[in-house]
């Protein structure tokens, strides 16, 4: 499939996800290849939500396999797909209830101390997590707020702050969830312009939005879902152009 | 005579403060234990063994009886593991009860008739327990470990998807709530030189989980605030003779409505934290 790298850095192969008898996902397949940011689209209830909690280990496909790097982590707890390489965040900000801004950006952070080491006072314990933590404040200019409750913020801000949680843990992989839901137009663009930033520090970006506009602006390339099936997959402008996508979802819209 | 009476009281707090830690720590990960008593019972009994009939100095015998109650805990916590709120209390309370019970019916250890010949422990010994373990808690919380107790309790399917395993967090915290538990139990049976199983029972567990909401549950001082009220808020309520008990429960009725995350919270010590940016 891929032209370019070898292997892809996020491969989904015919994976389905059903419910009962709901048809979540059908033989769904794509990918992600390193430094890309792709768009997943569709009206309500394609399963892109479904594809994400596949991808994550939240829900586990009925058939097919989901690969990172080539290995398959079909079966893995969610712990330990978030260890190899890939973080998310949420349609409906899941932020922890009580904790600051500060404590969301170091509780997120991979375990590649010593073991003991996370029993420490973190000043001493886990000087790296402090410096990282630091850096990814600053990254998404959040250091005006470091010492709030994060969930008493404003929501566009509780949305940076999820999106921020799950970049400390530097992922190869990065899924967002409608990341610029709700938001105006200026606070989407401040969102795009940190996730093209993001992909050039070598991040791979994988999101779902209804956004038209800020879809066809940043992402490489689109897949369409309609009711679990995957109904187009192609640049932005061949996806504009596409009748079957025309008629299933964007619609006037486009 | 008043120095013993306050003595007496002094050393009760010390040994609630830890019953109450043991909740705390649990609770920490979000997880409600009514059944901690038992950890406490059965740190009382391997003590007592240990220092009577074995003739181990008390201290060695403490840390075995942690140890061996810690193990407890964690197979406990397995089970547990599957359920959450008002179940896991259902389950942990009649785990409470079926040690209480054992104890009962364990002849070696006097059954009924209750166990003694342990020598008395002093107020600065139970003291010096209770302030190390009060301070590694303190210390403790400070770490990223303490961070993903809390990230499990607040939502344990985001806690997973940031890469942290639920799994052994839990469990991990009911093996440390029942180690401090049980040496609650210890110094509990080498404070007052005799143990029947009517002493661990659920009345205790409850007395722990008081003074944890009473004091504060998201912070470690919120149970020595917590145990203190407990243990000398009646005594001072003693001009009311026999509705003190009444009274009592009237003040924590109108703690919860006013004062719901207890009287120590995060925010009481934010102020002190931030002096100490990273």
């Amino acid at each position: 499939m891929s032209a370019t790298g070898p292997v892809p850095l996020l491969a989904l192969n015919e994976v389905s996800k059903v419910f009962g008898g709901i048809h979540a996902l059908t033989d769904i397949s794509f990918e992600v290849r390193p430094h890309e940011i792709v768009g997943v689209i569709g009206p309500n209830g394609a399963g892109k939500t479904t594809a994400f909690n596949v991808i994550t280990g939240a829900y586990r496909a009925s058939r097919g396999e989901v690969l990172l790097d080539g290995t398959p982590i079909t079966a893995e707890p969610s712990h330990r797909i978030a260890r190899a390489g890939i973080a998310r965040t949420f349609q409906n900000i899941r932020l922890f209830a009580d904790m600051t801004v500060w404590e969301h950006l170091l509780v997120a952070q991979p375990h590649s101390e010593f073991p003991l080491r996370r029993l420490l006072p973190m000043r001493w314990g886990s000087p790296h997590a402090l410096r990282r933590a630091q850096e990814v404040l600053e990254f998404f200019d959040l250091g005006a707020v470091r010492d709030r409750l994060a969930r008493s913020l404003p929501y566009g801000i509780q949305r940076k702050v999820e999106m921020a949680r799950a970049v400390t843990a530097r992922p190869k992989l990065l899924l967002l969830d409608e990341p610029v839901a709700g938001m105006n137009h200026d606070e989407a663009d401040t969102i795009r312009k940190l996730m093209q930033k993001l992909r050039d520090t070598g991040v791979s970006i994988l999101l779902i939005e209804h956004d038209m506009a800020f879809v066809m602006k940043l992402c490489d390339r689109l897949y369409v879902l309609d009711f679990g099936v995957m109904i187009a997959s192609g640049l932005p402008a061949e996806i504009r152009a596409n009748p079957a996508v025309l008629d299933a979802y964007l619609g006037a819209a486009a | 005579m008043m120095s013993t009476y306050y003595a007496g009281l002094l050393a009760d707090v010390g040994i609630l403060l830890l019953g109450a830690l043991s909740v705390y720590i649990i609770l920490a990960t979000g997880q409600l234990s009514l059944g901690n008593a038992g950890f406490m019972g059965i740190g009382a009994y391997i003590t007592s063994y240990l220092t009577v009939i074995a003739g181990v100095p008390v201290t060695l015998a403490l840390v075995i009886a942690a140890v061996a109650a810690g193990a407890i805990g964690v197979v406990v916590g397995f089970p547990a593991l599957r359920l959450k709120g008002i179940y896991l209390a259902m389950a942990t309370l009649g785990f409470g009860e079926m040690v209480r019970s054992f104890f009962l019916n364990l002849g070696a250890m006097g059954g009924s008739e209750g166990f003694h010949g342990m020598h008395h422990i002093s107020l600065g010994y139970i003291w010096s327990w209770a302030a190390a373990i009060l301070l590694l808690i303190v210390i403790l919380e400070r770490s990223r470990v303490w961070l993903d107790m809390r990230a499990v309790r607040d939502d344990e399917t985001a806690a997973g998807l940031v890469g942290l395993n639920a799994t052994t967090i839990k469990v991990g915290a009911f093996g440390f709530g029942a180690a401090v538990a049980a040496i609650s139990g210890g110094l509990f049976a080498h404070h007052h030189v005799y143990i029947e199983p009517g002493n661990f029972s659920f009345e205790r567990s409850i007395d722990f989980v008081l003074a944890v909401i009473l004091g504060g549950s998201t912070v470690g001082p919120g149970a020595l605030v917590g145990a203190a009220l407990l243990v000398m808020l009646p005594e001072y309520l003693r001009f009311l003779a026999e509705w003190r008990f009444a009274a009592f429960g009237a003040l924590l009725v109108a703690m919860l409505l006013l004062r719901r995350q207890g009287l120590l919270d995060r925010a009481t010590f934010r102020a002190f934290a931030s002096r100490r940016a990273a």
